[in-house]
């Protein structure tokens, strides 16, 4: 075991798959011999070489063109787009080409692509840096989209993301990076994508969460629960395409109040699929409506004033009181 | 200033005779003769598949007839292992590089099993995002350099396509990269009703080669052994490690846009379509041929009769192909298929079980 922060344990995942399979390739902007803009993919180029690392034009929608293509051709591409703010350059080759070769084939072929990018508020990036736009990935059937809240998830999922037949969205929140170090193993171990995790037990309230919501959200329960007593089950979904259902159900059974708490706005994110599923699944558990916590429904705010835009551990309090107290 | 360096590749001229002897591709007889009946083949199965769209037997279709020698020179100088990437005109190089028939017509109809592309042709569906084919052209020829093969990728798009940002993109990533890629411009001078005039300033679309550093030809593509030299050049640059080649085939759509209710004559005039028809490649191939003894009216039957029953005989296999069911499409999503979609897919068996 090492003590590895994210980006670490990213770099770490693709280093292991990088070595166990010929056919990985590494590809994006500047991730080549700078070693990406956040140091992810630091010293992979000169191990692997640059036929397997390697920088590309600046032009997102050839990056997704170039993973195509060579999934086409046998190769397990993870293309790195520097933000996902920029996704829409490349939408195209996500959701109408990968995400629905093997059903447009018959499944005659297929794009084992792993699209790795960061986004994520709280670090007062420039403009269209941050934005959480995993709901539009969430929409689109074809793709798995995973969104790890650590580094022990971030490896494991990411080494199974990479060795996912399907392509596989990866998203790495940018605050989440370098803010705390965790146990992570070395070499090779797997988290299956698909599977949340439930990360703090409780039998009064279920917090359905995911990204850097996981610590705010346990931040919030911990609180709660020395204000008054309640125990509060967190739930970090990993994986929020295709979503851990029965997971959810069966902690909502058990506690019948739940919310859903997440950075993007409220009529984006996968908050109202997750209350869609136990409004279907478990009404009769529930003894509250399913209330949300996210961000306003505006575009991502200027710098200055992230911090009241972004979801805190006191709106997650006033949402667990208003369920608690319905 | 680049314009004006820009020459039309032509070896034969409309009435058949040879303008450059100098270029002409080193065929046999047997070879030309092969060319000649891949376009009866493909013009009949044009004016068939027309017919049957309007019958309602074959779905989405967009007309080729005007086309052939652009579409058949081209694919006629790739070997079996060179990649096509085509766009949704583009049908007939992926039949005869191996997609049979009754797929396409398959595909046509909007059928599944048309595009489950045999294991060992080398093609995708067509593509229906004007571009997308040829940023992806890209990744499939860096496939074959990375692999060390000497096989090329192709792709195809129209005079419209070459103002989309993938197609800039494509030609450049192939420059960067020296990738063993040919890009034909089919310049028909229409993207449905809009003239190539409206596209672009550029005098010729060969000349966007310029932009990615690549080098580009224009190209009769009424003249099938023209087009058929320029791929064939661009393929041996490719297959060297000497990167792209963009081209252009200077070519007409006799038809619609698509048999999907456009109606050509709101924006081209009967002069212009009498013009061009008067270039057609077919005409001007046979009279080459007749000159060299090696091609008569018998022989010109014979493929008409052959494609009739050909297409005939694959409407029945498009007839006789079971329905698709929901069930089915659902475990095509995913290799593994997750948990929602093994929910969703036990409805519909349970509805198909009544």
């Amino acid at each position: 075991m090492a003590q590895m922060t994210m980006i670490q344990a990213i770099t770490d995942a693709m280093r292991v798959e990088l070595e166990r399979d010929p056919n990985v390739l590494l590809f994006g902007e500047d991730v080549g011999l700078n070693g990406g803009v956040f140091r992810a993919t630091d010293g992979l180029q000169k191990q692997f070489g640059e036929d397997r690392v390697f920088d590309t034009p600046l032009a997102e929608s050839g990056i997704g063109g170039l993973a195509v293509g060579l999934a086409l051709q046998g190769y397990r591409p993870i293309a790195e787009i520097q933000f996902f703010g920029f996704v829409f350059e490349v939408f195209d080759s996500v959701a109408a080409q990968a995400a629905r070769m093997r059903y447009r084939s018959g499944g005659r072929y297929s794009s084992p692509i792993t699209f790795r990018s960061p986004f994520g508020g709280g670090v007062k990036t420039p403009e269209l840096h941050a934005d959480s736009l995993e709901g539009l990935m969430l929409q689109t059937p074809g793709v798995k989209v995973v969104i790890p809240s650590n580094p022990y998830d971030a490896k494991g999922l990411l080494i199974s993301a990479i060795r996912d037949n399907d392509p596989v969205i990866f998203l790495e929140h940018m605050k989440l990076y370098r803010s705390f170090r965790g146990e992570v193993p070395e070499g090779d171990y797997s988290i299956p994508l698909g599977k949340a995790n439930v990360v703090r037990e409780g039998s009064d309230v279920t917090i359905i969460t995911y990204g850097a919501m996981v610590h705010t959200s346990l931040k919030a329960a911990e609180e709660i629960e020395k204000a008054r007593g309640a125990k509060v089950e967190v739930i970090d979904l990993r994986t929020i395409s295709p979503l851990d259902i029965d997971t959810i159900i069966a902690s909502v059974e058990k506690t019948n109040r739940a919310i859903v708490v997440q950075e993007a706005q409220k009529t984006s994110g996968v908050a109202a699929e997750v209350i869609a599923q136990i409004n279907e699944r478990a009404i009769l558990s529930l003894e509250a409506p399913v209330l949300r916590v996210t961000s306003p429904d505006t575009v991502f705010p200027f710098a200055q004033i992230e911090d009241e835009w972004l979801p805190n551990p006191a709106r997650v309090i006033d949402a667990l009181n208003k369920v608690l107290d319905f | 200033m680049r314009a004006e360096q820009i020459q039309t590749l032509s070896i034969l001229a409309p009435d058949g005779s040879v303008v450059n002897e100098e270029a002409m591709p080193k065929l046999s007889d047997e070879q030309l003769r092969e060319l000649m009946r891949k376009m009866v083949f493909t013009r009949v199965w044009d004016q068939r598949a027309i017919s049957l769209n309007r019958q309602g037997r074959l779905g989405f279709y967009a007309p080729v007839a005007g086309q052939e020698a652009s579409m058949i020179g081209s694919q006629s100088a790739l070997v079996k292992e060179d990649f096509i990437l085509p766009s949704y005109r583009d049908i007939p190089q992926i039949v005869w590089h191996g997609l049979p028939l009754y797929q396409a017509f398959l595909y046509s109809r909007g059928h599944q099993h048309g595009g489950q592309i045999p294991e060992g042709v080398n093609v995708l569906m067509p593509q229906i995002i004007i571009g997308a084919q040829i940023i992806q052209c890209a990744g499939v020829a860096m496939g074959f350099k990375k692999r060390n093969k000497k096989n090329v990728a192709i792709t195809y798009i129209g005079d419209g396509g070459t103002s989309q940002g993938d197609f800039y993109e494509g030609l450049n990533y192939a420059g960067a990269f020296q990738l063993p890629a040919i890009f034909v411009v089919q310049n028909n001078r229409y993207a449905i009703s809009t003239p190539i005039e409206k596209q672009t300033k550029s005098r010729t679309l060969a000349d966007k080669a310029v932009a990615a550093g690549i080098v580009g030809v224009q190209v009769d593509g009424m003249d099938i052994l023209a087009v058929y030299k320029a791929v064939s050049e661009a393929a041996e640059r490719g297959r060297n490690g000497e990167g792209p080649t963009l081209i252009e085939a200077l070519t007409y759509r006799f038809g619609p846009h698509t048999m999907a209710g456009d109606d050509p004559t709101r924006y081209r005039t009967t002069e212009e379509a009498t013009e061009w028809e008067q270039k057609d490649p077919l005409t001007r191939f046979r009279k080459f041929l007749e000159k060299k003894g090696l091609w008569t009216e018998a022989d010109e039957n014979r493929v008409i009769e052959e494609a009739k029953a050909a297409v005939a005989e694959a409407i029945k296999q498009a007839d006789e192909t079971a329905k698709m069911t929901v069930p089915q499409l659902i475990d095509t999503m995913f290799e593994t298929t997750p948990a929602h979609l093994e929910e969703q897919k036990a409805e519909f068996l349970a509805k198909e079980g009544k």
